[in-house]
């Protein structure tokens, strides 16, 4: 039976390298089961850093996985008529194996400040008053947007005109989000009641909206098209219903439809005098 | 008094007394963790079932489950509601970890084996060690209270984050239920800080003489440390906890900010902070994630020495490794957070030391491998679980590297790749090895052996239907597909995932399936299993010593150790195993070490 076992712990790396490649190959029947098409900008560094953790990961997977297997197979007490290897240890292979590990993870460590703070800490600027960017003078990009979570709702609250968020000129709409392509967006987020958490998988953002909170997320879109925007923290019983777009136009057709929201506003709003 | 004449005074007081004061409130360490086994066995199952549920969902969304769903939720015509599926997965998690994972491995195998194996009569307290068990009580009722109170029981995850937990308006049909949670918690917290209190003084005090610490099992190592985790960080849990209740019922604002509008109903107080739950929180439950581990890993390391036939490779670094995961257990909560709106250049620090945690993990792992090698190997169903923990535990701690990653965990947070790496940690990894525990120490406790081939049989099925539920959820994460959501079919992102669910659904309704095989075999093994001697496995440490099952007080001799416990294969006896107990053949310069003792 200790072929049988030996085989049968053979197959966990086997299988597992197996099935991570056939996902990530998109071969039927898991077509589109590995990471959602990706159109941002920032994303590229995400996923190199995912694929990167992946192959290191996978080696050492193999690795110990066939160490496993083959000490299974050849020490199985059935047919290993050798005496066992008396021994409690190697000061040498403790020190080898605590090294190795150690300068590869603080190597994956150091590897990933620089997208983490891209994405969390660096948030985009505009010049300041000496007119050149990337000096203590520059001033924070405004927001172009004020998304916030609501039990099981993404309110949307775009600038207007001034280009300031709280202003009577701004405009509304309900869990459609709609923002040119090609350009640097901020989104401001915030949450009315409890937690909830803006998850665009194709734009590979996530942020916690906390009530009492102000935060801010950043990202380029590069190509158009109409994607998902995910609750991804419980909010209550219909946490799954906390479901939004975000449809990436060029400039002139999201002109155009701020233009068109603007008048369809206006019009209520001279209705209404 | 010594150990043998207090053996003898317990024996004739339990053979005049009661049932009660022998079997329910017994202060005995061998029946209070035969009470905790039991109890958590049965609670294991309340949560495969409520799991099933989840899957049920998942792979059939909406449509009515067969014959239990009349029984269950006949009110909504036998389908899930979203509401019950909250229920479901905060309950599935709650019954998992705190009814299950801690207290089988702290309350069953750590009341059972602390003073068997270190050569104690019994444990520092056994008052304490007796309310230990009898305060889950109060924590089961609570728990179980929720689940019929009004509406459809707790409904903010296990995690049980503010508002949503603390605001009533926020999940209406939570109602009482959970603020019975949060007692329920409670209890539980105040059962585990008996036991540790007690686990630690009994190591520290009540070992066998010869029994220096560096000849302690690594089982016994790891529930020391265990304890000391416990010790520390549960205080924070518990105060947390309450003050989540007054939050709840009193009207305070610990965790809640001003300006909440929620239902349409503002809340009286303000100017607290949701994130300070979530610190709080992870500080108590990320050691409580070492909690749930690291006794595992001490009695796997056990079983693969015994079986190997061989020394456990390392010793030493071994121990220090399980020092090494809970000192840097200690700060990392953080790595729960890093999406949550935490200051991001926190999240830098905390991730450095989440890579850093991940060494000690290493270095277990290389000497499980390096126990193997050279070894002649003895594939026993309890060898066979505590391969498939290292094999399993691999997977978990790699998966683990990825959401250590913060920008990666940007994307997959949250989502199934989550849910995959700590199923593949708490259920292949933890799970397992408790299942090889119990086919291990059965013969101890109950003095009879559980059968083997259908336990070889109740193990290969699990194996194999674990790695079908769990494996394929890491797929599911690097799409995105989100924890926690009744109907994700909902996102165009996620709609071509349902026929992999319904294949996890169906592995996972394989694998509670099989738990049958091992249930009957559990409970046959205790009444008609092979009877077996003191040391069925021949093993070496001092719980083999004792009669099978032992008598109350534990060894009818003194124990006096005279070496480590994985002195298997010695080239200075003729079997291969040499136990602590059995003293060195005299030569002469080791006589006058023997005269002392």
């Amino acid at each position: 039976m200790g072929r049988f076992w030996s085989l049968l712990f053979l197959l966990v790396p086997v299988l597992g390298v197996g099935i991570f490649v056939w996902a990530a190959a998109d071969i039927w029947p898991l077509r589109n089961h590995w990471l959602p098409e990706d159109i941002s900008e920032h994303g590229i560094a995400i996923d190199s850093l995912f694929d990167f953790i992946m192959y290191l990961t996978g080696v050492i997977f193999i690795i110990t996985g066939l160490a496993m297997f083959i000490f299974l197979w050849k020490y199985d007490a059935a047919s290993n008529a050798k005496p066992v290897q008396f021994v409690h240890g190697n000061h040498v292979l403790e020190i080898v194996w605590s090294i190795l590990p150690a300068a590869i993870l603080l190597f994956i460590a150091l590897y990933q400040l620089e997208p983490w703070s891209a994405n969390k800490l660096a948030r985009p600027s505009l010049p300041g008053p000496d007119g050149v960017l990337h000096t203590d003078d520059d001033l924070p990009m405004l927001p172009i947007a004020e998304v916030t979570g609501r039990q099981f709702e993404w309110r949307i609250r775009y600038a207007g005109k001034d280009g300031v968020i709280g202003t009577p000129d701004d405009l509304h709409t309900v869990n459609d989000l709609r923002l040119p392509i090609d350009q640097e967006i901020v989104l401001a987020i915030k949450s009315q009641d409890v937690l909830h958490s803006f998850f665009l998988p194709n734009f590979r953002v996530k942020q916690d909206v906390v009530p009492g909170m102000k935060q801010h997320v950043w990202f380029t879109a590069t190509k158009t098209g109409a994607y998902d925007i995910v609750c991804a923290e419980l909010c209550g019983w219909g946490h799954y219903k906390m479901k939004g777009r975000i449809t990436i136009e060029h400039r002139d057709d999201y002109d155009q439809w701020i233009k068109d929201l603007e008048s369809s506003q206006n019009l209520t709003e001279l209705a209404s005098r | 008094m010594s150990s043998h004449e207090s053996s003898s005074d317990h024996a004739s007081g339990r053979s005049v007394g009661d049932f009660i004061s022998t079997y329910v409130f017994s202060r005995d360490h061998k029946i209070i963790g035969v009470q905790f086994l039991f109890s958590t066995l049965l609670w294991f199952l309340v949560g495969g079932l409520l799991a099933l549920g989840i899957r049920w969902q998942l792979a059939w969304p909406w449509s009515n489950m067969p014959v239990i769903g009349r029984m269950l939720f006949s009110g909504e015509g036998g389908q899930i509601s979203p509401e019950f599926y909250t229920m479901l997965f905060t309950m599935h998690a709650t019954v998992m970890i705190f009814f299950v994972i801690i207290p089988i491995l702290a309350g069953a195998f750590g009341n059972f084996l602390i003073p068997l194996m270190i050569g104690a009569d019994d444990m520092a307290f056994p008052t304490l060690n007796m309310l230990s068990y009898w305060f889950m009580w109060p924590a089961f009722i609570c728990i179980g209270a929720s689940f019929f109170s009004a509406g459809n029981g707790a409904a903010a995850g296990w995690t049980s984050y503010p508002p949503l937990s603390a605001v009533p308006e926020a999940a209406p049909s939570s109602g009482t239920a959970q603020t019975l949670w949060l007692m329920g918690v409670t209890f539980v917290g105040v059962s585990s800080m008996m036991g540790s209190v007690n686990y630690l003084t009994t190591i520290i005090q009540m070992r066998a003489p010869g029994m220096t610490m560096f000849r302690l099992p690594l089982t016994i190592w790891a529930m020391f440390i265990t304890a000391v985790l416990q010790a520390f960080a549960l205080p924070v849990l518990t105060a947390a906890g309450f003050m989540q209740i007054l939050d709840r019922v009193v009207g305070t604002g610990f965790f809640l900010p001003e300006g909440l509008v929620v239902n349409n109903s503002a809340p009286a107080s303000g100017g607290g902070q949701p994130l300070l739950w979530q610190h709080l929180f992870w500080f108590y439950s990320h050691p409580a994630v070492y909690i749930m581990i690291l006794p595992a890993m001490g009695m796997v390391s056990d079983i693969l020495s015994c079986f190997s036939r061989k020394p456990i490779f390392g010793y030493k670094p071994m121990v220090y490794s399980i020092s090494g995961i809970a000192g840097l257990g200690f700060i990392v909560w953080g790595h729960h957070m890093f999406v949550s709106g935490m200051n991001p250049v926190l999240g830098m620090t905390f991730m450095v030391a989440t890579m850093m945690i991940a060494l000690p993990s290493a270095v277990k792992v290389f000497n499980w491998l390096g126990t193997l090698w050279g070894g002649k190997i003895q594939f026993t169903t309890p060898m066979l679980f505590a391969l498939s923990f290292v094999s399993m535990f691999v997977i978990g701690g790699l998966s683990g590297i990825f959401m250590a990653a913060t920008p990666v965990d940007i994307f997959i947070h949250d989502t199934y790749f989550i849910v995959a790496h700590f199923h593949y940690v708490l259920f292949a990894g933890t799970a397992m090895a408790v299942f090889g525990a119990i086919y291990f120490w059965f013969p101890k406790m109950f003095g009879r052996m559980m059968n083997e081939t259908w336990g070889k049989v109740h193990f290969f099925f699990t194996f194999v239907f674990l790695n079908g539920t769990f494996y394929t959820m890491h797929i599911l994460g690097a799409v995105g597909f989100p924890r926690r959501l009744a109907d994700p079919y909902h996102y165009e992102t996620f709609r071509h995932l349902m026929p992999m669910n319904r294949f996890m659904t169906l592995c996972a309704i394989g694998m509670v399936s099989v738990q049958i095989i091992f249930a009957i075999n559990f409970i046959m093994s205790i009444f008609s299993g092979k009877k077996v001697g003191r040391n069925p496995w021949g093993a070496n440490s001092l719980e083999w010593t004792a009669p099978s099952p032992p008598g109350h007080g534990n060894f009818d001799f003194q124990p006096i150790v005279y070496r480590g416990p994985y002195e298997y294969g010695s080239p200075e006896v003729e079997t291969d195993f040499y136990m602590q107990i059995e003293p060195p053949p005299k030569s002469d310069d080791e006589e006058s070490l023997a005269d002392d003792t």
